[in-house]
Formats: C-alpha cells, sequence, structure tokens
C-alpha cells in the first residue's frame, strides 16, 4: 500500500519546522480529524489547532503542534502551513 | 607648536574618532546582515506554500472575494512605506520614500486620494517634517522584524480594505519596499498588495506541476476567507524581511565608504601636518642662522 511514501514538510512563519518522507499523516482540520495516505486527492483544509501527527516508513512518529494554519495535499506532496508551528 | 600644526593635529584626531565608530557600524551591519538573508530565505517555504494555495483556490474555483475582485471605481488607495528606524544606512530610506513619491504622483493622476501606512521611524520624520498625514504608523524593529508587527499591519490593512471608501476604507493597497537583490544592489520595488493579482512571476509554480483539482474543506470560500488574510500577511512579513536584510546592506556599504574617507582625510591632513611642521623648522633654523649672522657681524 504505502509503496508511494508521502513528502512531508511542515512550515511555520519564519522557518520549515520539519520535513521529510512518511507514510501516513494526521491532522486536525476544522471538521474533525483527517488521516491521510499516498494517493490521496488533492486537497486544501484549513486546520484547528492542535497535533499533526507524521508517521514514519519505519513507524516512529514525529508530532508537531500547529495553530493558525493549513493542509495542502497533492501528488503525494503535504504542506502544512501554520502561522505557528513547533515540534513536540 | 604653531598654530597651524595643532588645528591639523586636531582634525586628525577628530577624523580618527569619527572612524572608529563608523568601522564599528560596519562591522555590526556586516554580521548582521547574514542573519538577516537566512531570515528571509527561512520564510521563503512558507510564503511559497502560501502563494501556491491561494492560486489553487482561486484558479480552480469560480467564486467571487472581495479581496480578489478588481472594484468598478478606486477612489482611494493605500501606501505602505517600509524605511528604517534609524539612519546612517546611505540612499535606503530615502530611494524608498522617493519611489512612494512618484507612486503617489501616480495614483493622483488617476484621480485617486491616498492615504500612508508607515513603518519606520525614518519615513514618520520625513512625513512630520513635511507637515503631512499619515494613516498609522509603526515604529521600532526594522532591523528585526517580528511575525507579530506583519500580522498588525496585516490586519490593520485588511480592515481599511473591507471598510467603505466613504467610510474612511480604501479600495487599492501598494507596498513600497527595498528588495534585497543582492549585497551592492537592493531595489526600491512596488507592489499592488491589494486586490490581489495571484499570479507573480517570481511565484509562479514549476511549469512541470500542473495545478490539481482541489478538494476543499470546509467549502471554497471558507478556505479563501481563511488564506487570503494570512497571504498577505506573509506578503507584507516577506517585505519586511527584504528591507531589513537591505538596511544592513546598505548601511555596511554606506560605513565603509565613510571609513574610507575618514582614512582619506587622516592621509591629507597628516601630509599637511608633517609639511607644516617641516615649515616651522625651517623658519626656526634661518631664524637662528640669521641671529648668529647678525651677531658675529656685530662683533666685528
Amino acid at each position: 500500500m504505502a509503496s508511494a511514501p508521502l513528502s512531508v514538510s511542515v512550515v511555520s512563519a519564519d522557518q520549515q519546522v520539519w520535513s521529510g518522507e512518511a507514510t501516513m499523516v494526521v491532522a486536525r482540520t476544522v471538521e474533525g480529524e483527517i488521516g491521510i495516505l499516498a494517493g490521496h486527492e488533492p486537497l486544501l483544509a484549513i486546520l484547528s489547532s492542535g497535533e499533526v501527527r507524521v508517521t514514519l516508513a519505519d513507524g516512529t512518529k514525529v508530532v508537531a503542534e500547529a495553530a493558525d494554519g493549513f493542509l495542502s495535499v497533492e501528488n503525494d506532496t503535504i504542506t502544512i502551513v501554520a502561522r505557528k508551528a513547533a515540534l513536540v | 607648536m604653531g598654530a597651524q600644526l595643532r588645528v591639523y593635529r586636531q582634525k586628525i584626531k577628530s577624523a580618527q574618532t569619527t572612524k572608529k565608530i563608523t568601522r564599528a557600524m560596519e562591522l555590526i551591519s556586516a554580521s548582521r546582515i547574514q542573519k538577516a538573508q537566512a531570515r528571509v530565505a527561512a520564510s521563503t517555504p512558507y510564503s511559497r506554500a502560501i502563494t501556491r494555495a491561494v492560486s489553487a483556490v482561486a484558479t480552480y474555483s469560480n467564486i467571487e472575494h472581495v479581496l480578489t475582485t478588481e472594484p468598478e471605481v478606486i477612489n482611494r488607495a493605500a501606501v505602505v512605506i517600509f524605511a528604517s528606524d534609524r539612519g546612517l544606512a546611505g540612499a535606503f530610506s530615502s530611494q524608498v520614500l522617493r519611489e512612494a513619491e512618484q507612486l503617489t504622483e501616480l495614483l493622483r493622476s488617476q484621480g485617486k486620494d491616498v492615504v500612508y501606512y508607515l513603518v519606520g521611524r525614518k519615513s514618520l520624520a520625513y512625513f512630520s517634517f513635511r507637515r503631512r498625514v499619515s494613516e498609522r504608523s509603526w515604529t521600532g524593529g526594522t532591523d528585526q522584524p517580528q511575525f507579530d508587527t506583519a500580522q498588525e499591519i496585516g490586519e490593520a490593512l485588511l480592515e481599511a480594505f473591507l471598510r467603505e471608501a466613504d467610510d474612511g476604507g480604501v479600495d487599492e493597497i501598494h507596498i513600497v519596499y527595498n528588495r534585497f537583490v543582492s549585497m551592492v544592489t537592493q531595489v526600491p520595488e512596488v507592489v499592488r498588495l491589494l486586490p490581489l493579482e495571484v499570479v507573480e512571476g517570481e511565484e509562479a509554480p514549476e511549469a512541470s506541476a500542473v495545478l490539481p483539482l482541489y478538494e476543499f474543506e470546509p467549502e471554497a470560500e471558507t478556505v479563501l476567507d481563511a488564506l487570503l488574510p494570512v497571504y498577505i500577511e506573509s506578503r507584507i512579513f516577506n517585505a519586511m524581511l527584504q528591507s531589513a536584510a537591505s538596511e544592513h546592506a546598505s548601511r555596511q556599504k554606506a560605513m565603509k565608504s565613510a571609513s574610507d574617507n575618514a582614512d582619506k582625510l587622516i592621509k591629507d591632513y597628516t601630509r599637511l601636518s608633517n609639511n607644516a611642521r617641516q615649515t616651522e623648522i625651517t623658519q626656526q633654523i634661518s631664524e637662528i642662522v640669521g641671529g648668529a649672522d647678525a651677531l658675529s657681524s656685530a662683533k666685528n
């Protein structure tokens, strides 16, 4: 399933917080939690403040705190853009 | 010591002291440019991501949004000027103010009223000296801009934009700032911020990547509502960072030439003072010789 990994980047207003490859991203949008795997349709969503969990290929998890942001998905590239974002 | 010689020595000393100051400022600016440049680079992913997202929504949805639609008549335009807080930075502030004046003339010739939003103490001083009014101003921290300030400016501009023109609102917003090209070149640049022209040369998406059809959550309009203010903030923040980097580069250049000039002055005055000293010695010798001659001829 996860043959084509996702390339994920988390950016805040003044820096790139994290970027790398992952198999799954779970984020909290204004309408609820959303999990994204490879092959997801293009999406642009507003994030509500909360955790963004990125699962890497080896199963470890990277957790970032993001507030006031967006999530965009296209061609297995996920960009999480937030005014304030930090790794937890 | 002759009077002339003393004057030259004083001038040398004063040039030396000035040089110490300008040299210190040069070194400080030089060390800060790197940091400022790094901050510009660090904020690029954010603004790129936002620009991409805005273009995606604006291109792939047919929603009419107040921020993107051109008003039929534009009566008032706002001009945001990004200058510096402190001087001694060469033409940094004056060139951006000159650019703003030209823009003002252009806007006036199109029959628009112009209101000003000022950033940096220098632009404020320019306006208050000429007894001209500005709508709002922000001072302090132009050499190390904070995102909170950008947010504040963005909010103030949006609020003015969303108000009716009869109510004191504006129909159009321009920003004028110094763009950092390289250590030696900083160009004043005018960008129209609102209404939005999303497709912009410098951040156009790569040709290979065709913008996909997006799914919006909750819906396109809400996403655009939330996205546009953020886009504006990021543009303003970018302008502030560019302006800060330019300020340091410009100051470094100005202070370098000031130090060089001080060097030249010191050299010139040293020559003159050597000359004066030599003249003095020569005169003393000829006085002594003349005196001795007179004495010996008196004896005989």
